[in-house]
């Protein structure tokens, strides 16, 4: 521990620390533009200057490490002084355009400019004018406004890893570009908007569309992976304006991806905000709630228990999910699934489906083996995690699987999914790497968990484990990579085939055959469900008329994420509560409410009234729902069973960025919600041209 | 002695024709009231009356849907809502103001980076129902094209005070 002295009061900060993380902790608030805590130190804005003894001159304190005896003044003439001088020369190109630029109300300069600044401006000659740079249709750029922080730069070079954006020029010459005047490459890229401590780079699917003193803000968590960021919702009236992260350290930092942040415009299109019902011709027609139940009725009596099953989406809430499983129990159907994708996991505890190392422990690790897994577009944030960890230790990193960029190194083992019974068998670099690590890790991505063969490759894994000692008594490495945010609240609840019960796949031949005659589908629209029986009944239940609704013959409607109160667990096993922002569009109501309404209509009530008797219910059946806001990672027992592994290529769940030539698995639509917004579609266009761009060099 | 002098107050009527003549001296002064509405008051440049909302001699509408004249409008009478135009420049899609509600303070055109948003020297704006009181941005543009000249005057007269 250092000892220094700030504003004459002593303070103890951690060795390593910087002069201005003292005077924060001393309780100084020093003023700064270009030092963020997540990022590398670039002392360039010169704010943050404080007066140290024996100095002849004001230092830069984010740039100063902290020594030993350092005397510290943050509050002299002399720093105001300096302070309003450094602001000065700032405003000098800075433009006079608060009132139409979207960062106004929410600017740093803005802010530090009334508490550091002079009143008024001495500067008489011409500004500087910028040309604005094309960084893709999530960001917008007025690079006159720019006042060369080099926050973005960092950022894109070092969390996101893609060095495309960099500063040309020196002095008032200097300008932050794209280089090729392309769109930044990341699914992080969104963050430099929150970065950027002026309106240099705000968010163009925003752009002009609200004021910060406007918006009302609910923190809730993200369901657009399984990541679960913590996230806060700003909205005005009943519309959602904007996404932001919320810091948490455990999870997602300070960052989320661009699919949760942009995804939103999608939430009021369309919308599913009224029942329909399919009728003599054909089609769907608008039908109210008594009709649409007095249908769902006669059909579940015409049905014999066995002839009933359910399937839950990647968006379902584990209440809704939980309801529909009791109601499924009360029906007497065993046929019941939460993997649309057809992933063999969940059966064998918790300890074999958990992302047992947590996001955290991704720091910690010092050897990752990614099988199957595509962490950049599976969980971008996460891919920022071990990026961090690749650049500040000698981690390294092996894949199994489809090769996409994820960047940093990674030492590839190809995609034959065999390879995994050889090393199993030969052992080979993997092994002795993962073997000498103090922290190895496996992760297992959906690719692995939905082949035919994934038994065998969970055996092998299981194997693998065993031999590099990967669970020890305070290390538990490994991992699974989940892709929806439903999927570990639903293994968890048993979402499963019960006791003869089908699975997605029998489920979706059994109705191709008839055997299947009524199936309830909570928000499963990965599916192709045209081929099945012509007397098959589907109903569905959902927020978003897409592929699900679309081959329905009786659509419910539900809320979407933002809509309800709900619970979602991460991949950790986390159980967090999301909260309200906004109410559905007309009709449409929570999806406990409905299956409860329903539940009434076919005689067989549920045994809840309102939210807190479900939850109650929910996690006296499950206790593990009761911990909430805690990784709950578990030993993984001996997982899979003896199965010859096919040498069919190992692919990911999402390929990457536009889904290469079909878009149908690309990062920026997964889901009912994110394929009906504009914003998105746009992201996949966009990085198309980018990659023609890439071709025709 | 003072109560035969009351006396001789009250039996000659002293006071009442003191009062009538003080009427008689106000007969031959010039006339205070003013005959409205064919006759009209003097107004002052800083008076606030009816909103308008003006544009730049070229014919572009000044309004830039910053909205701070919604922010500080302490009635809540303003209603905005903005999003690029099609040449990229900020602009209202929506700007209403509940007339009903307004308390004409004048805080919308003190706020106003642009003096875009003004109250205009006209304050004959009585209608017969309500709703002919909420304005939208049609109405208080073409109330601004229709008082600019009297506007810009004021605005031009108060200037060296704001």
């Amino acid at each position: 521990m250092i000892t220094l002295t700030v504003d004459g009061n002593e303070v103890e900060v951690e060795e390593g620390s910087t002069v201005l993380q003292a005077c924060e902790a001393a309780g100084k608030e020093v003023p700064r533009f270009c030092y963020h805590e997540r990022l590398s130190i670039a002392g360039n804005c010169r704010m943050c200057l404080v007066e140290m003894e024996r100095s002849p001159k004001p230092v830069a304190s984010c740039a100063m490490p902290a020594g030993n005896g350092m005397v510290i003044k943050t509050d002299t003439p002399l720093v105001k002084k300096a302070r309003e001088g450094v602001m000065e020369f700032m405003l000098i190109n800075h433009p006079l355009d608060c009132p139409i630029c979207d960062q106004g109300g929410e600017c740093d300069l803005q802010d530090q400019a009334m508490g550091y600044g002079l009143a008024d401006s001495r500067y008489q000659e011409e500004k500087r004018a910028v040309e604005n740079k094309n960084m893709g249709p999530l960001i917008s750029t007025i690079m006159t406004r720019c006042i060369h922080c080099t926050r973005c730069v960092r950022f894109a070079t070092e969390v996101a890893g893609v060095p495309e954006l960099g500063a040309i020029g020196r002095g008032e010459a200097m300008e932050i570009t794209t280089y090729l005047e392309k769109a930044l490459a990341s699914e992080l890229s969104g963050n430099v908007v929150d970065l950027c401590p002026v309106g240099a780079l705000t968010s163009l699917p925003y752009a002009y569309k609200a004021r910060s003193w406007e918006l009302s803000h609910t923190s809730t968590i993200d369901v657009m992976d399984a990541v679960g960021s913590h996230i806060r919702v700003d909205t005005r009236g009943n519309e959602v304006m904007r996404v932001l992260p919320r810091i948490n350290d455990d999870i997602n930092e300070e960052w989320i991806s661009d699919k949760t942040r942009h995804h939103i415009d999608g939430l009021a299109s369309q919308r599913i905000d009224r029942p329909y019902m399919r009728g003599a011709s054909g089609r769907l027609a608008e039908a109210n709630w008594d009709d649409v139940f007095a249908a769902i009725a006669k059909a579940v009596k015409k049905a014999q228990p066995y002839e009933i099953a359910a399937l839950a989406g990647d968006l379902a809430d584990a209440e809704a999910m939980f309801a529909l499983k009791t109601l499924m129990d009360t029906l007497g159907s065993p046929h019941m699934d939460c993997r649309q994708d057809g992933s063999v996991i969940g059966k064998q505890g918790q300890g074999g489906y958990l992302f047992n190392s947590t996001i955290a422990g991704l720091d910690e690790a010092d050897a990752i083996f990614l099988i199957g897994a595509n962490p950049r577009h599976e969980a971008a944030v996460m891919n920022a995690r071990i990026r961090q960890n690749w650049l500040n230790s000698k981690l390294r990193i092996f894949r199994l699987g489809e090769a996409v960029d994820l960047t940093y190194p990674v030492t590839e083992l190809g995609t034959d999914a065999s390879v995994l019974e050889n090393l199993v068998s030969k052992g080979g670099p993997v092994i002795s790497a993962l073997k000498r690590a103090k922290r190895p890790m496996i992760i297992l991505g959906a690719g692995a968990l939905n082949r035919k063969d994934s038994a065998g490759i969970l055996s092998s894994v299981s194997m693998i484990a065993k031999t590099v000692n990967l669970v020890t008594p305070e290390w538990n490495g490994f991992n699974v990579l989940h892709t929806a945010a439903s999927r570990v609240a639903g293994l968890m609840m048993a979402f499963l085939p019960a006791k003869g019960g089908k699975a997605t796949a029998d489920i979706m031949k059994a109705m191709e055959k008839g055997d299947i005659k009524l199936l309830f589908n909570l928000g499963a629209d990965e599916l192709d469900f045209s081929k099945r029986d012509s007397k098959t009944t589907m109903i569905y239940i959902g927020s978003h008329g897409d592929h699900g609704a679309e081959q329905a013959d009786i659509v419910l409607p539900g809320a979407a994420w933002s809509e309800k109160d709900a619970i979602y667990v991460n991949m950790e096993g986390r159980v967090q509560h999301a909260q309200k922002a906004n109410f559905p569009p007309g009709d449409a109501r929570e999806d406990w409410a409905i299956l409860r309404a329903l539940s009434a209509v076919l005689g067989k009530t549920l045994g809840f009234d309102n939210l807190d008797a479900l939850r109650a219910a929910l996690i006296s059946a499950y206790p593990v729902f009761g911990n909430v806001d805690t990784a709950q990672p578990a030993r993984p027992k001996v997982l899979g069973r003896k199965q010859a592994i096919s040498d069919l290529p190992l692919t990911t769940a999402i390929t990457s960025a536009n889904g290469g030539s079909d878009n149908s698995r690309n990062f920026y639509m997964t889901c009912s919600i994110s394929r009906a917004s504009v914003t998105m579609a746009e992201c996949v266009k966009a990085f198309e041209a980018n990659n023609d761009v890439k071709a025709a060099e | 002695m003072s109560s035969l002098v009351a006396a001789a107050r009250s039996f000659l009527l002293l006071e009442i024709i003191k009062g009538l003549g003080l009427t008689l001296k106000y007969l031959f002064k010039p006339k205070a009231t003013l005959n409205y509405p064919y006759e009209k008051g003097f107004i002052s440049p800083r008076f606030r009356g009816e909103h308008a909302l003006r544009r730049y001699p070229n014919g572009e509408e000044r309004c830039i849907a910053c909205k701070l004249c919604e922010a500080i409008c302490p009635a809540q009478a303003i209603t905005i809502e903005s999003e690029p135009r099609p040449d990229n420049s900020r602009r209202t899609t929506r700007y209403d103001i509940d007339m009903t509600k307004c308390i004409y303070c004048g805080f919308c055109q003190e706020a106003c980076p642009v003096d875009a948003i003004v109250e205009g020297p006209n304050f004959e704006f009585a209608t017969e129902t309500r709703e002919e009181l909420y304005y939208d941005k049609e109405k208080l543009l073409s109330n601004g094209d229709r008082w600019e000249t009297e506007i810009a005057r004021n605005l031009a007269a108060d200037a060296r005070y704001r």
